[in-house]
């Protein structure tokens, strides 16, 4: 045991010096290539941009989060469980539309602008977390259930006591995967006037210009992995212990 | 204590209908062990769940203590009545201290009295408190996740416990272990309890009654040893098994069939005393004791009949003792074991205390017929 984990740290440790190095080559070639002196051209435009980026990210998302957790909740009452399936159909059609096509059709009702956009990756985001708030609340084994059915506990206290802490992993997943496609997603915003890095990135396409568009493109993915980094160590620290399989 | 009225459960399924439980109808006594037993489809999990309506009965009543539990809200019956699944349930999301305290929690207990309670609880199932308390139950082991799950149920001291299969799960010799702590423990709290179980040797083990379901019907209701000594019919008597009489000897303690003051010789009487106090008590063989009553060794009639001397010459060791409390399985078998017909019964300090022996057991276990055929 105790040399297992040693291994395990040295390889750990292994893989760190390993990053850095990586880190360091990348580094290098950009400077080599100059990109790094590009970003720094737009430095002030990646600042704003990104913050615009972030803004349109959260709210989406954020406004996915508030809608698709109890929407999923909703789902496996067993009330409305027989038409589960079928509504998860209807939301399905959110992610099987391109977004562009989304953006499309928001723009026509909503008109230009952050509003449209916003609606569009909420769109794009919904059915994820929808979904597993649903898989994860079904996979909630019967009998731990029928024991707080038979201690007493009322819907209420089974669903948040019982229910929600035992699913809490696979939605956090789906938060995950939502907010991850989220973010790859919002560049699109630009092309009905939704700002964000697209700015950058369409523009430098437009252009023919590398560096441009790189200055939006790096940031972005930056971006994704930040916020895919930042939820997995939220649910590493928010899931409790017993039913987290990380810890 | 509970009573059930005609209880009844009809489930409608695509197939047509199904009676899981059809007009039953028992009482168990306070401070009984009714064991729920039957194969499997029979009606006895049905049974148990419309307890505390976990599954709602088509028709029939069930009484608490004299009460209709229809007059109590689902959630308030359920709270006082401690629930034990085969699968344990445990919540994983909480440590084991907070899986005791659901109940207690919900019934508004304040965080120390729950405290306490849990690490009380613990001990009671053997369980290090120190150890255990704040461990989830991914951690435990099969045998003290059930230990955890008994001890939830008994959190708020319900009067009255539900237990389907408890221990079913578990590998046959941690059973044995955490029935016999189970029963030790349902000593001193004297709960009521409706338990189901496939398994006759853990029914005729734990049960101060037994009832026999199949397809929906109570087929018998009646204590362990006129279950396994008078089947009520031949469906119980296949269920019960062939063996049945021997499934008795468990329910008899060693103590309850012995010879309880058996003439004995002392280490200095002679070997023509002892041939005497044979021939008058019709014994073919006697334990020699010690100055303090001991049991040290045995006299034959042979050897009595052909040598001189004093017993303590001539008496030979003893090959297996057994105590007043051992079942009388546990007497068999050191019978069987030793090839004899006989076995002396001494307490823990190696004392004489009685005489048992085949024919005495036998005598026994064949009482009941007898007493059946005089009735009859």
């Amino acid at each position: 045991m105790a040399r297992a984990s040693l291994r395990f740290s040295s390889l750990r440790l292994g893989g760190r010096y390993l990053t850095a190095a990586a880190l360091l080559l990348v580094g290098i070639w950009l400077q080599r290539a100059g990109i790094v002196d590009d970003l720094m051209t737009y430095w002030g435009d990646i600042v704003y941009l990104t913050g615009q980026h972030i803004e349109l990210t959260l709210i989406s998302g954020g406004l996915a989060i508030l809608a698709g957790i109890p929407i999923g909740i909703l789902f496996s009452r067993p009330a409305l469980r027989r038409w589960a399936d079928g509504l998860m159909q209807t939301l399905n059609i959110g992610t099987t539309i391109p977004t562009l096509a989304v953006l499309a059709l928001s723009m026509s009702f909503l008109g230009i602008g952050s509003t449209p956009a916003i609606f569009a990756l909420w769109v794009a985001s919904l059915l994820y977390i929808v979904r597993n708030t649903y898989s994860g609340l079904m996979a909630v084994p019967d009998h731990l259930i029928e024991a707080a059915n038979g201690m007493g506990m009322t819907p209420g206290q089974i669903l948040f006591r019982v229910e929600l802490p035992n699913a809490l992993f696979v939605m956090f997943a789906g938060v995950r995967t939502a907010l991850a496609i989220n973010v790859g997603t919002v560049p699109l915003a630009f092309l009905i006037g939704g700002g964000g890095l697209g700015e950058l990135i369409f523009t430098g396409i437009d252009l023919n210009d590398n560096g441009m568009m790189l200055a939006g493109a790096i940031p972005t993915a930056a971006l994704a992995v930040a916020v895919d980094a930042l939820i997995g160590y939220a649910a590493y620290f928010l899931i409790p212990r017993g039913v987290n399989p990380l810890r | 204590m509970i009573r059930l009225d005609n209880l009844t459960k009809i489930f409608e399924t695509k197939e047509g209908t199904t009676v899981a439980a059809d007009h039953v109808n028992m009482e168990v006594q306070e401070g009984e062990i009714c064991i729920l037993l039957g194969p499997s489809g029979c009606g006895k999990t049905t049974s148990l769940k419309m307890v505390n309506r976990i599954v709602p009965p088509t028709s029939g009543r069930v009484f608490l203590g004299g009460k209709d539990t229809t007059d109590y809200d689902t959630i308030t019956l359920r709270r006082q009545i401690g629930y034990v699944i085969q699968q344990i349930g445990l919540f994983p999301n909480m440590t084991i201290e907070d899986n005791i305290g659901v109940v207690p929690r919900m019934l508004g207990w304040d965080r120390q009295r729950t405290a306490k309670r849990a690490l009380e609880l613990l001990e009671m199932v053997a369980l290090d408190p120190a150890i255990f308390l704040k461990r989830y139950p991914k951690e435990l082991s099969g045998g003290q996740q059930q230990r955890v799950g008994v001890a939830r149920a008994l959190a708020a001291d319900p009067p009255v416990l539900l237990m389907d299969e408890p221990f079913g799960a578990i590998d046959p010799i941690n059973r044995e272990i955490i029935q016999d702590e189970f029963l030790k423990m349902q000593k001193q709290l004297g709960k009521t309890i409706l338990f189901v179980s496939h398994d006759i040797d853990e029914a005729v083990k734990m049960g101060d009654k037994i009832a026999i379901f199949r397809a929906g019907k109570l087929e018998q209701f009646d204590t362990p040893d006129n279950v396994l000594a008078h089947p009520a019919n031949s469906f119980i008597a296949d269920f019960v098994g062939g063996d049945r009489t021997l499934k008795r000897l468990r329910l008899l303690t060693v103590g309850e069939v012995m010879d309880a003051e058996p003439p004995r010789v002392k280490a200095d009487d002679s070997l023509s005393s002892a041939l005497q106090l044979m021939n008058d008590t019709d014994y073919d063989n006697l334990i020699v004791v010690g100055p303090r009553g001991r049991a040290q060794g045995v006299v034959y009639r042979s050897v009595a009949e052909g040598r001189q001397g004093l017993c303590n010459d001539h008496h030979s060791g003893l090959k297996a003792t057994v105590r007043e409390s051992d079942d009388l399985r546990t007497a068999v078998s050191q019978m069987f074991a030793h090839d004899l017909t006989w076995l002396p019964v001494v307490d823990d300090e190696g004392f004489y205390k009685g005489y048992i022996t085949q024919r005495g057991i036998t005598h026994t276990l064949g009482r009941t017929y007898r007493d059946a055929e005089q009735g009859a």
